[in-house]
């Protein structure tokens, strides 16, 4: 068979949104943020909004999620994406709006922003990219660096008298009034990239539907910062990551109100 | 109140209802003394019910500018207040929106520091306001009211100007003038912009892509070629409104032989001042920057020609003094009157200033 008989539309098994565009990405190999942006994309065309989208993206590594999914974007100061787009979702109510931000984004440096934006209930959807380090930064201790772990600036591993603990910013998120939908995935199989779809979905779709503010983490891996293989990244998460912050839905005020309408 | 109605109100509360008069869109701040009434004013009026202009109190200042880089960013009119330690912790948002070109305005009721100072009046944050504040190569537009009548006409005004160049723009105020209260006719109603002429009116905004290309707004790029290209763009974009927007206000200049320059509520005790020195037969006049930034440089240059001498009157340490030396050149002696911590100068103190540091001297 030549290449051209082999690209015909019959045999598509697997195709990458439109909404993606041909830039070359500059995310490491096997780095979570490339399959989170793709799952964006895919839920985007899904729902039909792309014409009324607008994402807010962070400063860290995917401070360039502008360049690879064309859609309008604002490129936020270092923690300040939920502020951008509290803002841009009351001005423009019918719009989808989210932001995308790491660890240190959004529980270090943006910790006001996060917890007062999802506290307030900004009908706005947060993807958060847990990979506990500075990826962008070169590998430093992020807030959410696991206890004994080791990066360029907790090079003895993080220890509770020098660097504290490590921070559950989710947990603290389903405890307030204002999320609707609280809850953390991964993207490491399969089965684990299609319920992380589901949930953006899901988080999406309540920030069309005024629901309040939605969270969905994925605990991530970043084989650059974490020194390790891409399939090594992903073992070390499911033994270490996965214990301290287990996956599954935290909060989700919908799947409540639905059982209490069926009781 | 109706249309031309004059009323009497503090400069504060006369911000607040000029914003919602001239269409803004939305407001974000978070309380500071001496301007927290702006945000009560317009909590009290409810303009989400009237014009659908959202009020939101931020969590932080941080939190208000970043709200209004965002707002700003979807081509929306909307403006934040605070005063000075609040307008410190703006600058990051202040220079990514220049960075982006994000229009966005920022009322400053000035009071005194360094620090937390004082809640007393200031005009300290005039290298601030006028040097761009945060990082980078960035000028803002600065406007300087000196009535609780400029406060409200200067908020349409400073939305126009920084829609119209894409990029932030202060009212720069003080507590005097934002705590004082006097007549003013509020300037009449113009209804917001419908999303669809924001769509037209600023194509480059973060609409939604509503059918064409998408818009991305960033203040960044690691291409050093193109970092250099858009700064040049922002320097060329910084010339024309220096060539163009220079407001200012003179006062007795013509027969003048000594100079009183002065912003804000400073110019409104030098008013005084110069009756006083009238009176006495000294033959001076007064020229008041509107703009800090653009600074009417050549007027000044322009005046101190025939100048015996010009007199700085700040309430601050001799900020704007090196803008008007600048201005000077040498053409003529330049002294200062400042008075600093939420001291503000008398008429009578800036009388004896001129004629001991000019005139005498
Ligand atoms: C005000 C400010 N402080 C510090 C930085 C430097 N900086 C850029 S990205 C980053 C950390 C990013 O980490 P994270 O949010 O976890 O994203 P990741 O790269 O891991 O996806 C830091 C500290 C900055 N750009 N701005
Ligand atoms: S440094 Fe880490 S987070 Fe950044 S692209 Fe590489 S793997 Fe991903
Ligand atoms: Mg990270």
């Amino acid at each position: 068979m030549t290449r051209e008989e082999i690209i015909q539309p019959g045999n598509l098994v697997y195709r990458k949104p439109e909404l993606m565009n041909d830039n070359p990405m500059h995310y490491c190999p096997g780095c979570s943020h490339g399959v989170v942006h793709k799952l964006i994309a895919e839920v985007i065309e899904e729902m039909g909004v792309t014409e009324r989208t607008v994402g807010i993206s962070p400063v860290g590594c995917a401070v360039f999620a502008y360049n690879y999914l064309d859609i309008d974007w604002i490129e936020a100061a270092h923690g300040r994406a939920p502020a951008l787009a509290c803002a841009v979702k009351r001005l423009h109510p019918d719009q989808l709006v989210f932001t995308y931000q790491g660890d240190g984004d959004l529980a270090c440096i943006g910790t006001a922003e996060t917890i007062h934006s999802l506290n307030r209930g900004d009908d706005i959807a947060i993807i958060f990219i847990n990979n506990a380090i500075y990826g962008m930064t070169g590998g430093q201790m992020a807030p959410t660096t696991l206890m004994g772990m080791k990066t360029s600036t907790c090079p003895y591993g993080r220890q509770s008298d020098l660097h504290g603990f490590p921070l559950k910013i989710t947990e603290i998120a389903a405890q307030l009034e204002g999320t609707c939908y609280v809850t953390r995935q991964a993207v490491h199989t399969v089965a684990a990239i299609n319920r992380t779809r589901k949930a953006i979905r899901r988080a999406f779709q309540n920030c069309l539907e005024h629901r309040g503010a939605s969270l969905v983490e994925v605990v991530s891996t970043c084989s650059s910062g974490w020194k390790m293989s891409p399939t090594e990244a992903n073992r070390w998460m499911a033994e270490h990551m996965f214990p301290y912050y287990p996956l599954g839905d935290l909060k989700d005020n919908l799947t409540k109100q639905n059982s209490a309408a069926a009781e | 109140m109706t249309e031309n109605e004059v009323v009497l109100m503090k400069g504060n509360e006369a911000i607040a209802h000029a914003a919602i008069r001239c269409g803004c869109d939305g407001y974000f701040g978070y309380p500071i003394t001496p301007q927290s009434e702006i945000l009560e004013t317009l909590a009290l009026e409810k303009p989400w019910e009237t014009t659908g202009m959202v009020v939101v109190q931020a969590e932080s200042e941080l939190a208000s500018i970043n709200m209004v880089y965002g707002g700003g960013a979807t081509g929306k009119r909307v403006m934040t207040s605070s005063s000075s330690p609040g307008v410190a912790l703006m600058q990051e948002g202040i220079t990514y929106m220049a960075g982006a070109e994000i229009p966005g305005v920022i009322v400053n009721v000035q009071r005194g520091g360094p620090g937390l100072g004082t809640i007393q009046p200031s005009q300290g944050d005039y290298f601030q306001s006028t040097r761009g504040g945060g990082n980078g190569d960035y000028n803002v537009i600065v406007l300087a009211p000196a009535s609780v009548q400029e406060m409200a006409d200067f908020m349409d005004l400073a939305f126009q100007l920084a829609f119209r160049y894409r990029t932030p723009a202060i009212i720069l105020s003080d507590g005097i003038i934002g705590q004082m209260m006097e007549k003013v006719v509020l300037p009449p109603y113009k209804p917001r912009r419908t999303d669809e002429e924001v769509a037209r009116e600023c194509p480059w905004a973060a609409t939604g892509r509503r059918g064409r290309r998408n818009n991305i707004l960033t203040s960044l790029s690691l291409d050093p070629g193109f970092m250099e290209r858009h700064n040049e763009h922002l320097q060329q974009k910084y010339r024309v409104i220096r060539e163009t927007e220079v407001r200012y206000e003179e006062l007795l200049t013509d027969d003048a032989e000594y100079l009183i320059v002065a912003f804000g509520s400073a110019a409104r005790i030098s008013q005084k001042a110069i009756e006083l020195l009238r009176h006495e037969g000294v033959r001076v006049g007064m020229l008041r920057p509107i703009t800090l930034w653009p600074f009417p440089t050549p007027r000044i240059a322009e005046l101190a020609r025939r100048m015996k001498g010009i007199l700085c009157a700040e309430i601050n340490s001799g900020q704007m003094l090196d803008d008007v030396r600048l201005a000077v050149e040498g053409a003529c002696p330049v002294a200062l009157h400042g008075r600093m911590g939420g001291m503000v100068p008398t008429p009578e103190e800036i009388a004896a200033a001129l004629r001991e540091k000019l005139i005498k001297g």
